[in-house]
């Protein structure tokens, strides 16, 4: 039995929401570079050096790389060995998210009611919270800060197991020229393949946040990363949507068993500026 | 490079052609949703808006706060498109400019041709160093909205990119077109 202090996860929390919407994640800033040296158009080459710049800047200064620094998602890894003391989990988390986007000088951004009032909740809660029991003392904590201009552009599809492959690139093609210019290219994009339909988007979601350049361990869908990735770098859409070879960073795929009637697939669409952090306590 | 100062009138800006890099200095206004359909509203009950808009410039964003001793927090432009329902309106009765991201619908398209728009990008997730070309900034109306209250700002140099010019060519097609046939 490990204990964890309350107080200690707060102060993670709130250092991770300041860090990740700060520092742009070194696998996303090489990236960049690589895409620069490969882009020709003037305008697109242009527009890659400012994001690179953009991202410096806001390194030096510790401001925002994006005004946008969205609705904060918190990922718990918890051992069932651990025993928090000093308060609920839950407050802890939000306190977290309360300080980090207070004493980061980060956007407010959530409404209260989504539908009738949409009342600034002003201070950024609720924060949106994952728990996961593993075996073990472990205390992981994974902060995503995601800005909607991409998450509005984020999809879902409940396809038939007889659409098959071409199915899935088809809708996969049709969610990328859906977001265009909207989603802030280069983009980051994760597709989940299976589950459910709520279990799809958290694969998508945890396909986007794996690092660049790593691969599904499964060989046929590691060649469907890469084939999808260079479809969709094909589409002339190119960085802010000007034009050129540089529409997406990277295109990763996590599965799921599913049932015999369905194939849920979902995109998870997010930006160059694709956040996060993580800690372990 | 093509230098502009607002405010901006039929004239400048039937110069300007999609695909053009502009820098953009002056006064300008910033506005998102919340803030249009206040707009809108206002217009409804035959009161005047904020801001006189005849020539004027709104920017789309809803910056960081700023920290003590600087004028602006981070703040690159959001989707335009969440503004699509409000703009030919506005449109009609002066605005000249708008400054955003992402795709404008063919009614946004239509009122810039008609009555002598363009629609402007900077380049989105760009928000740190956008505030640097911001040297001032004052709130002006519905400061309840916090980020989405409407701020006026006097801008120096800001780095733009014509979207849609007043003809309606559209960069986001051109562009894509472009590459594709370079191909
Ligand atoms: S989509 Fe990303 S880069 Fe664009 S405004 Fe939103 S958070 Fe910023």
């Amino acid at each position: 039995m490990r204990e964890i202090q309350c107080k200690d996860i707060i102060e993670t929390i709130k250092t991770l929401c300041i860090e990740a919407t700060s520092i742009l994640p070194q696998d996303v800033y090489e990236s960049l570079q690589t895409r620069y040296e490969q882009e020709d158009g003037l305008l697109a080459k242009k527009t890659l050096e400012v994001l690179m710049k953009n991202a410096d800047l806001a390194k030096n200064k510790m401001m925002p790389i994006c005004q946008d620094t969205g609705m904060a998602f918190v990922y718990l890894t918890i051992g069932q060995e651990i025993h928090i003391t000093g308060g609920s989990l839950k407050e802890a988390v939000e306190e977290g998210v309360r300080q980090g986007y207070q004493e980061g000088y980060l956007r407010k951004s959530v409404v209260d009611d989504p539908l009738f009032d949409r009342v600034n909740t002003k201070d950024n809660t609720p924060a949106i919270i994952y728990y996961e029991m593993v075996e073990g003392d472990t205390f992981h904590v994974k902060v995503a800060p995601k800005g909607f201009g991409s998450e509005n552009m984020s999809q879902i599809k409940m396809l038939k197991p007889s659409d098959g492959i071409e199915g899935v690139k088809d809708f996969v093609m049709k969610v990328v020229n859906d977001a265009g210019p909207n989603a802030c290219p280069p983009m980051v994009i994760g597709v989940g393949i299976g589950g459910s339909f709520d279990k799809v988007t958290m694969l998508a979601k945890k396909a986007m946040m794996r690092d660049i350049g790593t691969h599904h361990p499964d060989a046929r869908y590691a060649a469907l990363e890469d084939e999808l990735l260079t479809k969709i770098n094909e589409t002339g859409i190119g960085p802010a949507g000007y034009g050129g070879k540089t529409t997406a960073l990277s295109l990763n795929i996590e599965t799921f068993p599913t049932h015999i009637a369905g194939m849920p697939v979902a995109v998870s669409i997010c930006c160059h500026v694709a956040r996060h952090k993580e800690a372990d306590l | 490079m093509i230098e502009l100062q607002t405010p901006l009138t039929v004239e400048k800006i039937r110069q300007l052609h999609a695909g053009d890099e502009v820098t953009l200095s002056g006064t300008i206004y910033t506005g998102r949703d919340a803030a249009h359909k206040r707009l809108i509203a206002l217009l409804d009950e035959r009161k005047p808006l904020p801001f006189d808009i005849q020539d004027q410039t709104i920017f789309y964003v809803g910056p960081t706060p700023n920290r003590p001793g600087s004028v602006f927090g981070s703040g690159g432009p959001t989707t335009s498109g969440r503004m699509d329902a409000y703009s030919p309106r506005l449109i009609s009765l002066g605005l000249r400019a708008m400054i955003g991201k992402g795709y404008r619908n063919e009614d946004v398209k239509q009122a810039i041709m008609t009555y002598g728009g363009v629609y402007f990008g900077a380049i989105g997730g760009a928000g740190a160093m956008m505030s640097s070309c911001i040297e001032e900034c004052e709130i002006i109306a519905f400061e309840d909205l916090g980020p989405e209250a409407i701020r006026k700002l006097k801008v120096k140099n800001m780095p733009l990119v014509v979207v849609i010019d007043s003809q309606g060519n559209d960069l986001y097609e051109i562009g894509r077109k472009n590459y594709l046939n370079k191909k």
